[in-house]
C-alpha cells in the first residue's frame, strides 16, 4: 500500500513578515512609501526638529513672574545661563484685565461683562441645541460654573452674585420644565446685553422693549380688518414713532418715580476682549436678518428691489472693511442729523453690520440658486403666499447648506474686528498690544502678546469651525 | 339637466371682466410688486434727500463745502516707498498714485506667492505621507484661525526688532587684528542685507538707456518700454514655434524638436538687448552708519507681502484641495487604463477639470487679498489707504471726498480683477452644454 505524504491537519498559521505588519508596515505605507515620500518625511522631520529646538527652551524658561522685561531676562540669565532664550508671560499679570475688558473699563464694573459674557450662552443655547434637554442643562450647568467662578474673580457685589445665581437658576428650572420656553430668554437677552454693558437707567430698554409688544398688538388688532401686510406696516410706523418721540421721555419719567439703575460705562471706555466680542456678537446677530432680506431681495422679480440689492452687495463686498471704518469714523456723521450724538462704536457697529450682511447675502443666494426649481414650484402649487413659501420650505433648506459657509463668514467677522484699531478703538490685537509696548517696562516685548491674543482667537475661530462641522452632520437629511 | 349644464357653461365662460380696482394694487398678486416697488422707491428717494439734507446742513455748519481741488495742491509729505518719480512738492493726487502702485505691486506679488505656496500646501496636505499631511493641516488651520492683522503686525515686530542695526554689520580695524567677526553679516553671499531699518538688495542698473519720451502729463520710460515689448514678442513667437509643432505633429504624427527653439526663442533677445544695455547690479555698502547703494526695501512692505502670502495662502491650500478631490478617482483610474503616466494624468485629466471647481474661489481669494492690503496702514506701509486715506485727508480735513475716492478706487480695482478673472474662468469652462 503506497505511502500517503498528504498532511491531513492544517499548519499554524506563520505571522506576517516584519515589514508587514505593526508600526513597520505603518511606517512603511505612510511615511518611507517612495523615493518622494521618504524626502517628504526626512524634510518633516527636519522642520519639526528645528521649530521644536528652537521653541521648546524658550517655553521651558518661562517667566511668570516679574515687574518688567528686562527683569525677566535676569531671571533667566539666572535660571538657565546668560543669552538663553526665555518666553516673559509676565505682561499678563498688571495687563490681563486690559486684554479682556480695556484698559478704560472702570473695575469695579468688571462683573457686568463677565456677566453678559455668561448668559450670552445661555441665550445662545435655546438656539444651537433647541429642544434637547440634556444638552441645554450641560450649557446652563456650565454657564453656572463659570458664572460663580468669574464672577467671584471679577470681585462681583454680593447683590450681582444674587441676581446672577436666581436668573441662571431660573433658566435652568425652565429647562427641566418646559424647555422649548427658553427661547423667550433669548429675545430679551439683547436688551438685557444692552443694560448690563452701557448700564443707566433699567428703564430705557424695558420701554424699547415694549415698542415690539405695541408693534405686535396693533398687528394682531388691525390684521383682520386691513390685512397681514398692511398690519404689518402699521404696527412699524407705530413701533417707529414710540421709539423715536416715546421712549426717552417715558423712560424718563418712570425712571424718576422708581430710580433703578447701573452706573454707566461709555462706549470709548470699552476694549480688549470685550470689545470685540461686542462687535461680532452684534454684527452676527444683526447681519443674518438684513442678509437674508438681501438674498431674497436680490432673487426677486422685482426690478427696482433687486438693483437696490445688487448695488448695495456689490459696493459693500468691492471695497476692503478698513474703508467702511473710514467711513463710520470720518463720513457717516455727515450724513446724520446735526447735533445727534451716535457714538464712534454704535458707528462701526452700523457699517460691521452692513458689511457683514453683504457677505452673508452672496453666500445665500448661492445656497438659494442650489436649491432645487421644484421646491419653489411645490411651494406654489401648494398654495402657500411667497413669505409662507420662503419661511416654510426655500429657507430652512437654503439655511441648513450654507451652514458651513455662514460660519466661516463669522468666524471672518470676528477675526476682523480686528481691524478696528485704524480707527483708533482699543481692539486686543493691536490696540492693547501697543499700550504693553509702549509702556516702559515692556518695551520691546513682541512674541508674547501676539501669541497669547492669537490663541485666544484661535480657540475661538477653531471652536467655531468644529461647531459648523457638528451642526452640519447633525442637520444632514439625505441618506448617503 | 341639460339646462343647468347650459347654465354652468354661460357661468363659466362668461366670467366677470374685472376692472382695475384700487383694492387690487395691495390685494392682487399681479399688481401688488408694482405696489411694493413704489414704496421702496419712495422709501430710498426719501432715505437719500434726509441724508442730502442732513451733509448739507452738516456741510454749512462746519463752513465746508464738497470739491476735489485739493487733489492738485502741493501734499507737502514725505512717502518712504514710490515706484513713480514723487516728491514732497508733488500733487496730492500724485501722492494718490503713489499709494496706488505701492497698493497694486504688493497684491500683484501677494498673489503670485500665495498661489505658488497654496497649490504646494494643497498638494501635499493631500499627500499619502502621514507626518506631511498633518504637518500642513495644522498650517492651514493655525493660519485661517487667527487675524491677519496678527501675521502682519508680527513680521512687522519681527522685521524690526530682531535684526541687526546697521553699525552691527561694521569691522574695524581692531576687530580685524583681533580677528573678530561682526555682530552681522549679509546674506546670500554678501548681496542682501536685512538691517532694523529696512531690506537692501542688489538694484539693477543700465549704463545705455533710451531715455524717456514726455507725453505732456506723463513721461514714458523707453527703457522700460522696449524690455516689456522684447519679452512679450519672444513669449508670442514661443507660441507660434509650439502650435507650428502641433499643427505638424497632428498633420504627419512627427513632433519637431522644439526642445532648443523654446528656451531660445524665449531667452536670448532679452539677454542680448540686456548686454546691449548693458545690465549691472549696484550692491549695498555700509557706509558710515547706513547701507548706501542698492534697492532699500521698507520692512512694511516685506511684512504685508509675508503676512498675505502666509495666509491668503493657507485659503487657496484648502480650495486647491477640495479641487483636487471634487475631481472623481474614476477618472485617475480611466487615465491609468489609456496607458497615461501619473504626471500626464495629473496634467491631462485630473488638473484641467479640478481647475474649473478650483478657480471660482480663488478669484475670491485674489479679490480678498487686495482688499486686505489697506491692513498696510496698520504699519504704516504708503499703500492708497494710507496715503489718499490717511496723510492726504489728515492734512486737507477732506474726510468725504478721500474716503469716497478711496472707495471708488477700490471698487473698480475690484471689479477689475473679478471681470479678468471670469473671462479666464469662462475659457476654462466646459464647453458643452
Amino acid at each position: 500500500m503506497a505511502e500517503s505524504f498528504t498532511r491531513t491537519n492544517m499548519l499554524p498559521a506563520l505571522p506576517p513578515p516584519i515589514s508587514e505588519r505593526g508600526l513597520v508596515k505603518w511606517a512603511r505605507e505612510n511615511l518611507f512609501s517612495t523615493w518622494l515620500d521618504i524626502f517628504l518625511t526626512v524634510a518633516a522631520f527636519l522642520v519639526i526638529g528645528w521649530l521644536a529646538w528652537s521653541a521648546f527652551p524658550w517655553w521651558r524658561n518661562s517667566v511668570w513672574n516679574a515687574g518688567s522685561l528686562a527683569e525677566c531676562r535676569q531671571v533667566v540669565a539666572a535660571a538657565a545661563g546668560e543669552g538663553a532664550p526665555g518666553a516673559c508671560w509676565a505682561f499678563l499679570r498688571p495687563w490681563w484685565g486690559a486684554y479682556i475688558f480695556g484698559n478704560f473699563f472702570p473695575r469695579d464694573e468688571w462683573w457686568r461683562p463677565v456677566l453678559t459674557f455668561g448668559l450670552l450662552f445661555a441665550a445662545l443655547a435655546p438656539v444651537l441645541f433647541a429642544g434637547q434637554k440634556r444638552n441645554l442643562t450641560i450649557v446652563l450647568g456650565a454657564v453656572t460654573v463659570f458664572l460663580v467662578l468669574a464672577l467671584y474673580l471679577a470681585s462681583a457685589p454680593g447683590t450681582a452674585f444674587v441676581i446672577a445665581m436666581l436668573l441662571v437658576g431660573g433658566l435652568l428650572a425652565l429647562a427641566q420644565v418646559r424647555s422649548d420656553r427658553l427661547l423667550g430668554f433669548t429675545v430679551v437677552f439683547p436688551f438685557i446685553c444692552f443694560w448690563l454693558l452701557w448700564g443707566g437707567s433699567i428703564w430705557a430698554p424695558i420701554v424699547a422693549m415694549a415698542g415690539f409688544g405695541i408693534l405686535y398688538a396693533v398687528f394682531r388688532l388691525a390684521s383682520p380688518h386691513i390685512g397681514l401686510a398692511p398690519a404689518a406696516g402699521l404696527g412699524v410706523v407705530v413701533a417707529v414713532v414710540w421709539w423715536l418721540f416715546a421712549v426717552a421721555p417715558v423712560a424718563q419719567a418712570i425712571d424718576s418715580v422708581i430710580p433703578l439703575g447701573l452706573p454707566s460705562v461709555n462706549s470709548d471706555q470699552f476694549g480688549g476682549f470685550l470689545l470685540a466680542t461686542v462687535i461680532g456678537v452684534t454684527g452676527i446677530t444683526f447681519s443674518l436678518p438684513i442678509g437674508i432680506l438681501l438674498a431674497l431681495g436680490r432673487q426677486s422679480d422685482m426690478p427696482i428691489v433687486k438693483t437696490l440689492c445688487v448695488v448695495f452687495i456689490e459696493t459693500i463686498r468691492g471695497v476692503p472693511l478698513i474703508t467702511l471704518l473710514f467711513v463710520a469714523a470720518f463720513v457717516l456723521g455727515f450724513f446724520l442729523p446735526p447735533n445727534s450724538d451716535f457714538d464712534l462704536l454704535l458707528r462701526v457697529l452700523i457699517l460691521v453690520t452692513f458689511f457683514s450682511a453683504a457677505y452673508l447675502a452672496e453666500v445665500l443666494r448661492g445656497s438659494l440658486a442650489a436649491l432645487p426649481r421644484g421646491q419653489y414650484e411645490a411651494a406654489d402649487a401648494l398654495g402657500l403666499d411667497y413669505w409662507r413659501a420662503q419661511r416654510l420650505i426655500i429657507l430652512p433648506q437654503a439655511l441648513k447648506i450654507s451652514i458651513p459657509a455662514i460660519v466661516s463668514s463669522f468666524i471672518g467677522l470676528f477675526k476682523d474686528t480686528t481691524l478696528v484699531t485704524i480707527v483708533a478703538l482699543y481692539e486686543p490685537l493691536k490696540g492693547i498690544t501697543a499700550v504693553v509696548r509702549q509702556d516702559v517696562n515692556w518695551k520691546g516685548i513682541y512674541w508674547e502678546p501676539y501669541i497669547f491674543v492669537g490663541t485666544i482667537f484661535f480657540v475661538f475661530c477653531f471652536g467655531m469651525s468644529r461647531y459648523s462641522k457638528y451642526l452640519e452632520r447633525k442637520l444632514k437629511t439625505d441618506h448617503r | 339637466l341639460g339646462e343647468k349644464q347650459g347654465e354652468a357653461m354661460t357661468l363659466a365662460s362668461d366670467m366677470p371682466t374685472e376692472s382695475f380696482r384700487l383694492s387690487m394694487l395691495v390685494f392682487d398678486t399681479r399688481y401688488r410688486s408694482y405696489t411694493i416697488q413704489a414704496v421702496v422707491l419712495a422709501l430710498f428717494v426719501m432715505a437719500i434727500v434726509w441724508l442730502g439734507y442732513n451733509l448739507d446742513q452738516n456741510l454749512d455748519s462746519r463752513g465746508k463745502e464738497l470739491s476735489f481741488r485739493f487733489l492738485w495742491q502741493r501734499a507737502g509729505y514725505d512717502i518712504p516707498q514710490k515706484l513713480i518719480p514723487y516728491t514732497n512738492d508733488s500733487t496730492h493726487f500724485r501722492a494718490l498714485l503713489v499709494g496706488l502702485t505701492n497698493t497694486l505691486v504688493v497684491a500683484f506679488f501677494g498673489c503670485v506667492f500665495a498661489t505658488i505656496l497654496g497649490v504646494f500646501v494643497g498638494v501635499l496636505r493631500l499627500s499619502n505621507n502621514w507626518l506631511v499631511s498633518r504637518l500642513m493641516t495644522v498650517y492651514v488651520e493655525m493660519f485661517r484661525n487667527v487675524p491677519l492683522l496678527l501675521w502682519v503686525l508680527l513680521s512687522y515686530a519681527i522685521l524690526t526688532e530682531a535684526t541687526p542695526d546697521p553699525k552691527d554689520f561694521r569691522v574695524t580695524d581692531e576687530m580685524v587684528v583681533a580677528g573678530e567677526a561682526p555682530a552681522a553679516t549679509m546674506k546670500l553671499f554678501d548681496t542682501v542685507a536685512v538691517t532694523s531699518r529696512g531690506t537692501n538688495f542688489p538694484a539693477p542698473l543700465i549704463e545705455r538707456g533710451f531715455g524717456s519720451f514726455d507725453l505732456g502729463f506723463m513721461s514714458l520710460n523707453l527703457t522700460f518700454l522696449a524690455i516689456i515689448s522684447v519679452i512679450a514678442g519672444s513669449i508670442y513667437a514661443n507660441r507660434r514655434i509650439l502650435a507650428d509643432a502641433k499643427a505638424k505633429q497632428e498633420a504627419t504624427g512627427i513632433r519637431p524638436a522644439t526642445w532648443w527653439k523654446s528656451p531660445l526663442v524665449l531667452f536670448a533677445p532679452i539677454i542680448a538687448l540686456l548686454v546691449a544695455l548693458g545690465l549691472h547690479f549696484e550692491f549695498p555698502v555700509l557706509a558710515g552708519f547706513n547701507f548706501k547703494g542698492g534697492l532699500l526695501v521698507a520692512h512694511a512692505f516685506t511684512a504685508l507681502l509675508i503676512a498675505l502670502t502666509l495666509y491668503t495662502a493657507a485659503f487657496i491650500a484648502e480650495i486647491v484641495r477640495a479641487g483636487i478631490q471634487a475631481v472623481s478617482g474614476g477618472q485617475t483610474e480611466a487615465a491609468y487604463a489609456l496607458g497615461l503616466r501619473p504626471n500626464r494624468t495629473m496634467s491631462l485629466v485630473v488638473l484641467p477639470q479640478a481647475l474649473r471647481v478650483i478657480i471660482p474661489p480663488l478669484i475670491s481669494q485674489f479679490l480678498n487679498l487686495t482688499k486686505n492690503t489697506s491692513l498696510g496702514a496698520a504699519i504704516s506701509y504708503s499703500d492708497i489707504s494710507g496715503t489718499l486715506g490717511g496723510i492726504t485727508r489728515n492734512q486737507t480735513g477732506r474726510e468725504i471726498e478721500c474716503v469716497f475716492l478711496m472707495m471708488a478706487i477700490y471698487l473698480s480695482i475690484s471689479l477689475t480683477i473679478s471681470m479678468a478673472m471670469n473671462y479666464y474662468n469662462s475659457s476654462v469652462q466646459l464647453k458643452a452644454r
